[in-house]
């Protein structure tokens, strides 16, 4: 059972990363226009957007 | 914005030179736009980089979810200018006022979305403990799970919970039951109840539970603050629409300025076709206002020097200056908002479908632990045992399914709704519209669409191109109205020498003879209205007639249909009310009514027993929206009006009535049903609890299915018809 102090930690760990990733998208205002994000995606890269 | 006048409404008034050139080149605040027509990907690049390349642009970004435009610019580019290249681009755009718009972030959904997010990652790793225990973790190990379930549980709920913790308080402080009050108290006598059995090595310990029932339930209250969010979001985009600056004259000269900073005595010029925007005494000679929306009558009025003005007529004639008597707050149209609040008591008494579920769940639960846990220590004298199983009993009744049933209904029938064209402003508004039984329609601007119907079918095909002519050189809405109505017929007849004048109408040449279109008694004839004179012939009257919106006879037919008797209240003539009511088939008219005068009569309507659908856009109707039992107000409604009605309608059609009400009806169904769901879950796990049997694995179950079925059934509103 000693693997379950490795494991458990671990675990947390990972999704802790994701807990902060997510926190990290939606302070970056990633979630206040889903549908122009969706569309910029076809904007061609060669040409400056932003 | 450090030049006020760089933002003016109405770039023809004030000469383009005043944008002063030495002020330093700033950065205004993000200028904002209203862009209806954006739509797909290419919109996006050809807006952003078509304004790029205008010289004073800084930034610009598209927000597609919103159809909304932010630029950053020089003070060298006005908003005006910058709308017109929007215009060269293809795109209609309209400015949006910055303080009546707010901010386009929601920290209020950013936060929910954040105790969302952490109640998510906290439940799936305690759910995940959790499972180890229930497959026979056991001694050390389970105590292990428990303690780390405990440090991620208590710190968790702490912070995920407040939503609920605090609106359980709030109700509890004004001595008042919500759903947040069993809820709260499951939550927080889960967790404590665990600490205490973890710390005794106990079993059964319910972190996952108390986890799982923040996470259902902020997953509602998210939803919720989303659809209204939206609602609310579109509510205050149709305010910033409107033109909050006015142009004042010093010194002979026009300075525009914010509405809010006018003062009593100064004098306002308000350009043709404009709302006058505060209360004042006019100093031109005469004036023609179009006052049907502070009182419903559709015929102009003529004023002469000295008459008051009210704040909210339309100038209909030239331009006009008046010196202002009342500003801000104590305008008239602002004293309406006095008569709102008054009405409005009915409306916010009103107890919601969930807030009468919840005063009939919360004492009957809490009475039912209560008598759990006395019931098991007197037969067992075993207080540590009769305490869990009073907490299994609050945890295992689906306070889950009960908070669910109603949030998940609303936001599906609040976002129907919306994407149909209907804004739902107030919480309580659909539960309101189910019930309603008589609907009571406004005429002028409400059945009708503002503006006119113009016959000329007396006239030859030579009269009419002259009639085209005469028209298109003027501003006003009748003038607009004829212009309209042959514009696409015919080509204008060439008239020489033509002048508009201001309160009389146009006239002109038309090979040698004088031609003339305008106020009938200005051309010397026995009739009232407009009247259209060629050379040495006699005056012909111009019919204008009102003309029903669309959707006017569907709404009407469908509603009677319905079972719901239609009657009209308005302001205006009973003869234009007679004409409009007989194409609709309504037989109950009141015509001539004044403002105090329709809520007085919806509280006899009220007295008799019928529960009021108001419909209606004017100053005059703002009173009786804010007092009947549910109301709709159309987007081209004064502020004043559309706040205070509890459905606004964004499309020019009445047709959506029906659909409105349909929807509001199926929400109230739905919602009893999933209450009926909750209520059957309960029927199967209250004995099992009461006698004992319940345990975290059965409490997570329960819990998930009966919060899943409830959200499924919520789902079948999105397919009413």
């Amino acid at each position: 059972m000693n693997v379950l102090a490795v494991l458990i930690p671990v675990s947390l760990i990972l999704g802790g990363v994701g807990l902060v990733g997510f926190l990290w998208t939606v302070r970056n205002a990633q979630y206040d226009d889903p549908e122009g994000s969706a569309a910029r995606i076809l904007l061609d890269d060669d040409t400056p957007t932003d | 914005m450090s030049s006020a006048v760089s933002a003016s409404p109405c770039p023809g008034c004030i000469p383009a030179t005043l944008v002063s050139e030495h002020v330093a080149k700033k950065i205004k605040s993000n200028l904002r736009f209203s862009v209806p027509t954006v739509h797909c990907a290419a919109c996006i690049a050809k807006i952003e980089q078509g304004l790029l390349a205008v010289p004073g642009i800084r930034d610009a970004r598209v927000n597609l979810s919103l159809k909304r435009l932010g630029v950053q610019a020089d003070d060298s580019i006005s908003e005006t200018q910058i709308a017109e290249h929007l215009n060269a681009l293809g795109f209609a755009a309209y400015p949006l006022d910055q303080e009546a718009l707010g901010t386009d972030t929601d920290p209020e959904g950013r936060a929910l979305l954040l105790r969302l997010a952490v109640a998510g990652f906290a439940m799936m790793n305690v759910m995940l403990l959790s499972v180890a225990v229930w497959s026979g973790a056991t001694d050390a190990t389970r105590d292990l799970f428990h303690l780390i379930s405990a440090t991620i549980a208590v710190p968790v709920v702490a912070f995920s919970g407040q939503p609920f913790f605090k609106s359980a308080w709030t109700a509890l402080r004004h001595r008042r039951l919500n759903m947040d009050v069993p809820i709260s108290l499951a939550i927080v006598l889960a967790v404590g109840m665990s600490l205490f059995e973890s710390r005794q090595s106990g079993a059964h310990a319910y972190f996952d539970a108390a986890l799982s029932l923040t996470f259902f339930l902020l997953i509602g209250k998210f939803l919720e603050h989303k659809t209204r969010g939206a609602a609310r979001s579109a509510a205050r985009e149709l305010s910033a629409l409107e033109v909050h600056r006015a142009s004042v004259l010093i010194d002979g000269q026009a300075v525009s300025r914010a509405v809010s900073e006018l003062a009593v005595g100064d004098h306002i010029l308000v350009p043709s076709g404009m709302r006058v925007p505060v209360d004042g005494d006019l100093l031109s000679p005469t004036a023609q206002m179009d006052r049907s929306f502070l009182t419903g009558e559709s015929e102009e009025i003529e004023v002469l020097a000295g008459a008051a003005l009210q704040a909210g007529e339309v100038n209909l004639g030239g331009p006009l200056t008046l010196r202002a008597t009342a500003v801000g707050e104590d305008t008239t149209l602002r004293r309406v908002a006095a008569m709102v609040e008054l009405a409005e008591t009915g409306r916010n008494s009103y107890t919601s479908l969930a807030a009468r579920a919840a005063q009939v769940y919360a004492p009957v639960v809490h009475l039912l632990a209560l008598l759990a846990f006395l019931g098991w220590l007197a037969a067992s004298h075993d207080v540590r045992m009769s305490l869990n199983i009073a907490v299994a009993v609050l945890i295992i009744t689906c306070p889950c399914a009960l908070g669910l049933a109603v949030p998940a209904v609303s936001t599906g029938a609040i976002g129907k709704l919306f994407s149909t064209g209907l804004l739902v402003r107030h919480a309580t508004a659909l539960e309101r519209l189910a019930e309603v039984d008589l609907a009571v329609f406004d005429k002028t601007g409400t059945l009708t669409r503002p503006g006119f119907d113009v016959t000329t079918s007396g006239l030859s095909a030579v009269e009419q191109s002259i009639l085209l002519g005469l028209a298109q050189a003027s501003d006003h809405p009748v003038s607009k109205a004829i212009a309209g109505t042959l514009g696409p017929q015919m080509k204008a007849a060439a008239l020489e020498q033509i002048e508009e004048i201001k309160g009389a109408g146009v006239q002109a040449y038309f090979g040698g003879e004088r031609v003339q279109l305008g106020r009938a008694d200005w051309l010397g004839a026995d009739f009232s209205g407009t009247g259209l004179r060629i050379g040495g012939s006699r005056v012909r009257k111009i019919e204008t007639t009102e003309t029903l919106r669309d959707g006017a006879k569907t709404a009407v037919a469908a509603l009677q249909k319905a079972g719901i008797p239609v009657h009209i209240l308005t302001g205006d003539r009973r003869e234009a009310a007679v004409d409009i009511a007989h194409q609709l088939g309504v037989r109950d008219i009141q015509a001539s009514v004044r403002a105090e005068a329709k809520l007085e009569r919806l509280k006899d309507l009220e007295k008799q027993g019928y529960k009021v659908l108001m419909v209606g856009d004017g100053l005059n109707d703002t009173a009786a929206l804010a007092g009947a039992h549910a109301s709709m107000a159309p987007s081209s409604a004064l502020d004043a009006s559309r706040n205070a009605a509890d459905i606004v309608m964004l499309r020019q059609d009445l047709a959506s009535i029906p659909l409105a009400l349909a929807v509001a009806r199926s929400t109230v169904k739905l919602s009893r049903q999933n209450f009926a769901i909750a209520a059957g879950y309960n029927m199967i796990a209250i004995p099992i609890a009461l006698a004992g049997f319940a345990t975290p694995l059965l409490a997570a179950l329960a819990m998930s299915t009966s919060s899943v079925t409830v959200l499924a059934n919520a789902m079948r509103v999105r397919f009413v018809k």
